[in-house]
């Protein structure tokens, strides 16, 4: 009897177990999808649940069912390495109903982590979204302008502690672009890397470090209120979270980066399947629903497609790779 | 008493009907995949989130708070019974839990944990509820150095589970602390020790190495023996927790939400570390020493409080600054803002009424796990019943799936062999498994804030002495480590007093910790 009981209880504790390594293994769990049919999709966010990828991919799955694109759209996550682990699984893939959620941070992620699989070995499909970046510093620091902070800055770089996410990605490329821009050795950057915008929140209100550099999403919230100092955005355009805000272009310093995120399919599809995903993404693109997303999660409407969206690729992956060459992360 | 005038709102929410199902499911589904080792409240959070999408506010974020609470219960069932610990905050459970369940005392280290949950719960809630706003004030202020020293003391309290050779214990320590130098540093976004294998590059998973290390090392073992002489057959019915039982977990309990409650809303504390203090320090403070590492019960209540007051901690930033500290918190944040709702600063007053109603049903889910769960206690001790060749098969099952399921990768499956001989190993040699677990979370949170600390200061040693907390900390730390030693030598007899006096001084800290954090600001 405590046998059967047992076996019992496991199975029960299983059920939620398996349902959850099905979704992740998705493709052998039976989805067999005839070319062309799209009413079944599958969306990878390479990364941890909870992130920037993971939250627009999700976003995505919802706008696609809600609007009837698509009936059965799965997001699944495949985490690790700066996205990589999910891009070399997605060059093994041989079905077309998939899409793989990317943006800037791969793109140097690929190069930090010596990918076996690169961007040009998948292929591209659209860039969706851009969030501003945002350079804050603390309520007390002595400067609240971005000239004032790089004057400081630029006077002492290596006694000027400067937090962001994590090393390699959108936060220090802006650090470094900055300090080039501003004519600082990027290589002397004194970077703090946090694992996420919510523990360099936590430096940054202490007054533990000179500034911060995030999206707007992280620190939007303390700008509004005054428990951080907004010194500039990174966009051509103020954003509409703190449109108080200068951008750095206006500021007088030539450095433009879009934290985008984007979508990239199966190496080796047919051209027609390839246009029914980029159909499917510009079908979503134009609904309501998309455009309130975009205003709910202060997201920029960054939308280009099929091989413009590949030729931006290529000149974002020589920006990035030469900016972290020249912070010393990629040799 | 605003406070408690709005609290008293919120329950009357609270206990609406829809509420009160979504509060019952969400902690059933929270004990359930915290039982299993590998899925944790935050994948399951993450896979619930469209339903936010459908559900009303109040009744999502009840449910997932209540996922994310049970989810702390049901890792310290399989800790006690099995050794295997289905969440890294009940490592330290399973150390005396075991023990417990091994000679037939199962039921009351079941009971323990469950009622000393309730309690830190209940308690940490409430703190939640009248103290967030102060508590957050003193939060921001710890810096990188201070996150060092707490780390030092953590390492200096290790001691204690060392086990009888310290020569073993340390080197199971540098093994732990080996496996976390595994993974990308965190500062620099260099791959250290992955051997080329991309899967490695964030690490080992702190679930992964403890099961490998606990359960599989522990099965192998038995497996090894069982040919030799009788076998050794577990009572799975021993006494039900007694009076004394009681009195001597009412202790740990309050000291355990002491340090959880505090440690837990610190940005990057995390529930471990209160429950590797809390172990130490109730170790420290028995009357039963001899107990320890056969099983006292003092080893369960505490650090079983402490990882559900920190659950309540971590909630404080959350709530109060739109801050995660736990990977949960972080889905729990996506959902706040899928619904246009931004925690931070303004939350309280733009959205009181959810967040008292939220409050009030992390009380009536808390409760509801005490009265699912302590009856099941002695349920669940049946386990123990079935014959050892089925029930460690039973668990090598359970811990593959586990660790299998958390990235559908076999690369895990390697990795928890390969440890888990390394487990069998250890067992074989006598040397203790704890420290290991211990170096492997605490050795990268040490390096990086050494790390961060030195390059804010630019290479400035005297930051580490910086802010009072640190010399608090740090100083305590010296105390535990050479007061016992000096006074041995001085008189000649073990210290017992002195200890006590050491792990008195654990407990000081928290209410003098309090201090310096309003000065940084």
């Amino acid at each position: 009897m405590p046998l059967s009981r047992r076996s019992f209880l496991a199975g029960a504790v299983a059920a939620p177990a398996l349902a959850a390594a099905a979704g992740a293994l998705g493709g052998c769990a039976g989805t067999v999808v005839q070319p062309g049919d799209l009413s079944r999709l599958r969306v990878m966010a390479p990364a941890s649940p909870g992130g920037g990828w993971d939250t627009t991919a999700r976003v995505l799955q919802r706008v696609i069912q809600s609007s009837g694109l698509a009936r059965n759209v799965q997001v699944f996550n495949v985490e690790g390495a700066g996205g990589t682990i999910g891009l070399g699984q997605l060059s093994r893939e041989t079905d077309d109903a998939l899409l793989m959620m990317m943006g800037l941070v791969m793109v140097g992620a690929v190069d930090t982590n010596d990918s076996a699989t690169r961007l040009t070995d998948v292929t591209p499909i659209a860039r969706l979204i851009g969030e501003t970046e945002l350079i804050v510093a603390p309520p007390d620091a002595p400067y609240t302008d971005i000239q004032g902070f790089v004057e400081a800055w630029a006077a002492d770089p290596a006694g000027t502690p400067i937090a962001g996410g994590s090393a390699g990605g959108t936060d220090q490329i802006l650090a470094g672009l900055l300090a080039q821009a501003a004519g600082i050795d990027p290589a002397q950057v004194n970077y703090i890397a946090y694992s996420g915008g919510g523990e360099s929140l936590a430096a940054l209100l202490g007054g533990q470090v000179a500034a911060g550099i995030s999206g707007t999403a992280d620190y939007g919230e303390q700008v509004r209120t005054g428990d951080l100092v907004g010194l500039a955005v990174s966009t051509a355009e103020r954003s509409q979270q703190v449109p108080d805000v200068p951008t750095l272009v206006e500021s007088g310093f030539d450095v433009e980066v879009d934290n985008w995120r984007g979508l990239m399919a199966r190496p080796g599809m047919s051209a027609g399947a390839r246009e029914d995903l980029i159909a499917l993404v510009q079908d979503t693109h134009d609904t309501e629903e998309w455009a309130q997303a975009l205003e709910d999660n202060g997201w920029d409407d960054l939308l280009l497609t099929g091989d413009e969206y590949g030729e931006f690729l290529a000149e974002e992956e020589q920006r990035v790779l030469a900016i972290l060459r020249e912070i010393g992360l990629v040799q | 008493m605003g406070a408690l005038g709005d609290l008293a709102g919120g329950l009357a929410d609270a206990l609406a009907p829809v509420n009160l199902l979504f509060a019952l499911l969400g902690v059933l589904l929270g004990t359930a995949v915290g039982v299993l080792p590998g899925i944790g409240p935050a994948m399951t959070v993450a896979l619930l989130l469209p339903i936010t999408y459908a559900l009303e506010p109040t009744a999502a974020l009840i449910l997932f708070a209540g996922i994310y609470y049970g989810g702390m219960y049901g890792g310290s069932t399989t800790s006690i019974l099995l050794n295997t610990p289905g969440e890294s905050s009940s490592i330290m459970t399973a150390l005396e839990g075991n023990a417990m369940a091994k000679s037939g005392r199962g039921a009351a280290a079941l009971a323990t944990a469950a009622l000393g949950s309730f309690v830190a719960g209940t308690i940490a809630t409430l703190l939640l509820a009248l103290v967030a706003p102060t508590v957050v004030d003193l939060v921001i202020g710890i810096t990188a150095a201070d996150y060092f020293a707490l780390t030092v003391l953590a390492f200096v309290a290790v001691a204690t589970v060392l086990g009888s050779s310290p020569l073993r214990g340390l080197a199971s320590l540098g093994v732990g602390l080996y496996l976390g130098l595994v993974g990308t540093d965190v500062l620099t976004g260099q791959e250290r020790f992955t051997l080329g294998i991309p899967q490695l590059s964030d690490g080992i998973d702190v679930v992964v190495v403890a099961v490998a290390l606990f359960a599989v090392g522990e099965a192998l073992y038995v497996a090894s023996r069982l040919r030799r002489g009788p076998v050794q057959v577990m009572a799975a019915s021993g006494p039900w927790f007694t009076r004394r039982d009681l009195r001597r977990s009412v202790g740990p309990w309050l000291r355990g939400t002491a340090l959880g409650f505090p440690l837990g809303a610190l940005p990057a504390g995390g529930a471990e570390i209160p429950t590797f203090l809390s172990y130490a320090t109730e170790r420290k403070l028995t009357k039963h020493p001899e107990e320890f590492g056969r099983g006292a019960i003092e080893g369960v209540a505490g650090p079983e409080a402490a990882n559900n007051a920190a659950a309540a901690g971590v909630l404080v930033p959350l709530l109060t600054l739109g801050l995660p500290t736990s990977a949960t918190a972080a889905i729990i944040l996506v959902a706040f803002q899928s619904y246009g709702i931004q925690p931070g600063p303004t939350l309280l007053s733009t959205e009181s009424t959810l967040v008292w109603t939220l409050i009030a049903a992390l009380l009536v889910g808390n409760l509801m796990l005490l009265v699912l769960n302590l009856p099941l206690a002695r349920v669940w001790v049946q386990v123990l019943r079935v014959p050892r060749p089925y029930l460690y098969a039973g668990i090598l099952l359970f811990a593959s799936l586990g660790c299998y399921a958390v990235n559908a990768d076999p690369l895990d499956l390697v990795l928890l062999l390969v440890l888990g001989l390394l487990g069998f190993a250890m067992r074989r040699y006598g040397w203790p498994v704890a420290p290991a677990i211990v170096g492997l979370i605490l050795g990268p949170v040490a390096e990086t804030n050494l790390r961060r600390a030195l390059a804010i200061s630019s290479g400035d040693l005297g930051v580490l002495l910086d802010t009072w907390f640190s010399r608090i900390v740090l100083g305590l730390a010296l105390a535990a480590l050479v007061v016992p030693i000096v006074l041995r030598a001085v008189r000649g007899r073990r210290a017992t007093p002195e200890e006590v006096q050491a792990g008195e001084g654990l407990r000081h800290r928290e209410s003098v910790g309090a201090g310096p954090g309003e000065e940084e600001r």
